[in-house]
């Protein structure tokens, strides 16, 4: 009744080929942004900041990353946390060398020098598929988190190898550093995220992105009908790794101001951000945000309820909700093992019958 | 999938989302304790969480809390991760009147909350870890890191085997190596040893370890290769007991391998048996369960059952580092009330309170702790106290641990330069004025 799409016409081709074509979704998304982007900043304080919209944020942007590599392209990535590194190290150079830069144009910069050491590391994936792959982006994580560790160009010669944000303004405000207001931080994030979920939507409906499904389906088919696999797998390591950075390059900057490579960018956060993308649902856009929710924000929701509301503990919250994370992915991946996306997609058709199914 | 069972679930999250934390009744000292009973270091955090903990009720439960006021204890779990370590500071430094002081129990969440807490006006207190150069209090106005840093650390270890050498001027020529935890932790007693070794003409060897600290083969081949005649210990968590049974089955002489104050827990020793009968650790207190303040946390919490952990435990070293540090924030808290005159101070007072915070020898007497550790006393530019430490030594047979040494003073001349270095280079990254101390 309320998600019908009866009597929407397209009768030009740009109605045809907007991004949403359906009004209702045109509507939700608008109404969607606008919370996000009027609402929110007015209520917003450094718990709900720092705590749970600035990790989602972040987080969403690289799982948007991942999922262009591994969910349009199928080339099998865990190399994540070693990108985020390079992104959030390039934005620590970038920034302390020329600290008039404009942090927007410092961040880009920073997805530009990640993209272009994911095209480097992606290039086994000419020869090598699958685990294969897999093994050789592994060699990637390590090596880039050794490197950050090792060479001191990298955190300017400090004594300890931590990289601290300065603080830095944009348009008069200030973004990074402990004096930045929480909505300035957020706004500043969402921007980017918002940006480039609509870039990565419209890249993977074109195509590049058709380019890169065909060889996700079936590369020598793809080969055969004149994809060339050297520049669309390159082209999806370049990309995904320009997200991913930059993600890398936000979380430094914005979300923790202060981060230490072996801690911050280890083996785990390439799991993670792997897992957003398989339970929020290989290649949708959709998906990675419904992912990174999922996992940023679930345990800090588990957390809540049982230490606050329930007087746990606070350890056995911690045992808890450890062991309840594992249980519901189990249980959402046998349920719709196709992720999160595939399960909104159901219930948008089932919406579209509503309330007389048949 | 049913997807009115989804919808109800999402409908209960989305409910329960918004609440965040249900405040503390007013007039209460609010006191956040970040923890990590889970996770990798969960066997190190768990005896210090329980010693922070025991002192704190022991407060309440013997005296009524500080003063007459209660306190209030929050402890909310890190896992030793800083992320979670960021959600636990924005969800508790609001909690009741407001945190009063933070002890971050990690090197990553120190560092992450120096700049968040400096903003919000709120003590934290790294006590003998995090950011060394945080001793200087005039670029560090909030953080304290007393009663020790790792460089003074650094130095008390290599005046040890000075005086085994007989004399610094022995040290010439020596091979002394260091065992890390690639860290910024682990890192921070090189530049120390650096300066020293040119001092004293020493070779250092440095030797890191990748987290978690499993394994270390490679790392005990190469000393077994140079043979070293010092190996220092910068470790954390599993790799401490690794490095030990490593050690000792390359029968590295146990006499002459020493740790730092966190690589000194019974936990650490008692995995490698006999063969780390002599094992030795720096250390800023005493170990044991012999004090009367033991006597006392045994009477009011264990014989109630309201004790934080188990009670053959109490005593252990890191349960005593746990118990040092809520003595000397309960001291500052105090001193705090003392100076304006409140029964519920702010963040800002107990700032002032550890600013001044002077706890004798005497006044160690008086709190059941005599000869517990020594006597410190804070300054508006000294955020780190005397910086003294001892040596103690482990004894497999008793399984206890006992000082052997004299309490080594720091030594500024080496370490003076480099706070002020690190320090000023921290201020002029972040445009920190330093204030005056005058």
């Amino acid at each position: 009744m309320l998600y019908r799409e009866a009597g929407q016409f397209r009768t030009s081709y740009e109605d045809d080929q907007q991004v949403f074509p359906i009004r209702q979704d045109r509507w939700a998304v608008a109404l969607f942004l606008a919370v996000a982007v009027l609402a929110v900043p007015l209520v917003i304080n450094d718990y709900w900041a720092n705590a749970v919209l600035l990790p989602f944020l972040v987080y969403a942007m690289a799982a948007l990353g991942l999922n262009i590599l591994v969910g349009y392209c199928g080339q099998i990535s865990l190399g994540t946390g070693g990108f985020m590194a390079v992104g959030a190290f390039a934005s620590f150079k970038l920034t302390t060398a020329f600290p008039e830069m404009n942090l927007i144009i410092v961040l880009l910069l920073s997805g530009c020098v990640t993209a272009g050491v994911g095209v480097l590391f992606g290039l086994p994936s000419l020869r090598i598929k699958g685990f294969y792959l897999a093994v050789a982006t592994l060699a990637a994580q390590f090596f880039l988190v050794w490197l950050f560790n090792k060479v001191g160009w990298f955190y300017n010669y400090n004594a300890t190898g931590q990289i601290t944000v300065p603080p830095r303004e944009v348009f008069g405000f200030l973004v990074t550093g402990p004096e930045a207001k929480p909505h300035v931080a957020y706004l500043f994030t969402l921007g980017f995220v918002v940006a480039f979920a609509l870039i990565a939507k419209n890249v993977v409906r074109g195509r590049i992105g058709r380019m890169w499904m065909a060889i996700r389906d079936m590369d020598i088919a793809a080969e055969l009908i004149g994809v060339r696999p050297l520049h669309a797998k390159l082209s999806a390591f370049a990309f995904s790794s320009f997200y991913i950075g930059v993600a890398g390059g936000l979380i430094f900057t914005v979300y923790l101001g202060a981060v230490e490579v072996t801690e911050a960018f280890g083996i785990n956060l390439s799991f993670l951000v792997l897992f957003m993308v398989i339970i929020g649902g290989l290649g949708s856009i959709l998906g990675s945000f419904l992912g990174a929710a999922f996992l940023v924000l679930m345990p800090i929701l588990l957390k809540n309820v049982m230490v606050d509301w329930m007087g746990m503990a606070a350890v056995t919250a911690k045992h808890v909700e450890i062991t309840l994370m594992g249980v519901l992915i189990i249980f959402f991946l046998i349920v719709e093992p196709h992720g999160f996306a595939r399960l909104w997609q159901i219930l948008k058709e089932k919406l579209r019958l509503w309330p007389f199914p048949y | 999938m049913n997807l009115r069972k989804l919808f109800a679930g999402a409908a209960v999250a989305a409910v329960a989302l918004p609440v965040i934390a249900v405040s503390a009744p007013a007039g209460e000292l609010t006191i956040p304790s970040l923890v990590y009973r889970t996770g990798p270091y969960a066997p190190n955090g768990i005896p210090f969480a329980n010693g922070y903990a025991d002192y704190w009720n022991l407060l309440n439960e013997r005296d009524g809390g500080i003063e007459g006021s209660k306190i209030n204890l929050i402890e909310c779990e890190t896992a030793y991760n800083t992320q979670q370590g960021v959600e636990c500071y924005e969800s508790t430094k609001g909690e009741g009147a407001g945190a009063l002081v933070y002890q971050p129990l990690s090197t990553g969440i120190t560092y992450q909350l120096i700049p968040k807490a400096s903003a919000d006006k709120i003590p934290v207190f790294s006590m003998g870890y995090g950011r060394t150069s945080a001793a200087n209090g005039k670029v560090f106005e909030w953080i304290f890191n007393f009663p020790a840093t790792y460089w003074d650390g650094a130095t008390a270890i290599v005046q040890y085997i000075g005086d085994r050498e007989g004399g610094m001027d022995k040290l010439k020529g020596k091979k002394l190596a260091l065992v890390y935890h690639n860290s910024a932790y682990g890192k921070e007693p090189i530049r120390t040893l650096e300066v020293m070794a040119e001092k004293y003409g020493y070779e250092l060897m440095l030797l890191p370890v990748d987290h978690p600290g499993q394994e270390q083969k490679a790392t005990w081949l190469q000393v077994r290769r140079e043979r070293p005649d010092w190996v220092m210990m910068w470790g954390w968590g599993v790799m401490n007991q690794v490095a030990i049974k490593e050690a000792a089955s390359i029968r590295y002489p146990m006499d002459r391998f020493i740790g730092v104050w966190w690589s000194a827990s019974e936990n650490d020793v008692l995995p490698a048996g006999a063969g780390a009968d002599g094992y030795l650790a720096a250390a800023v207190h005493a170990p044991g369960a012999d004090f009367p303040v033991h006597a006392d946390i045994l009477k009011h919490l264990y014989d109630k059952n309201k004790g934080a952990g188990e009670r053959d435990r109490v005593g252990e070293v890191l349960y005593n580092r746990g118990l040092a540090a809520a003595m000397w924030t309960s001291e500052a808290i105090r001193t705090a009330m003392k100076m304006h005159n409140t029964k519920d101070p702010t963040a800002a007072q107990v700032r002032d309170g550890f600013e001044n915070l002077k706890v004798s020898e005497a006044r160690l007497k008086e709190l059941g702790l005599e000869g517990f550790t020594y006597g410190i006393e804070i300054s508006c530019a000294n955020h780190s106290g005397p910086g003294r430490a001892a040596i103690q030594q482990w004894d497999a047979k008793a399984k206890k641990w006992s000082i052997v040494s004299k309490f080594y003073d720091r030594m500024p001349e080496i370490t003076g330069p480099l706070i002020e270095a690190d320090s000023s280079a921290y201020a002029k990254e972040n445009n920190i004025t330093a204030r005056s101390c005058n």
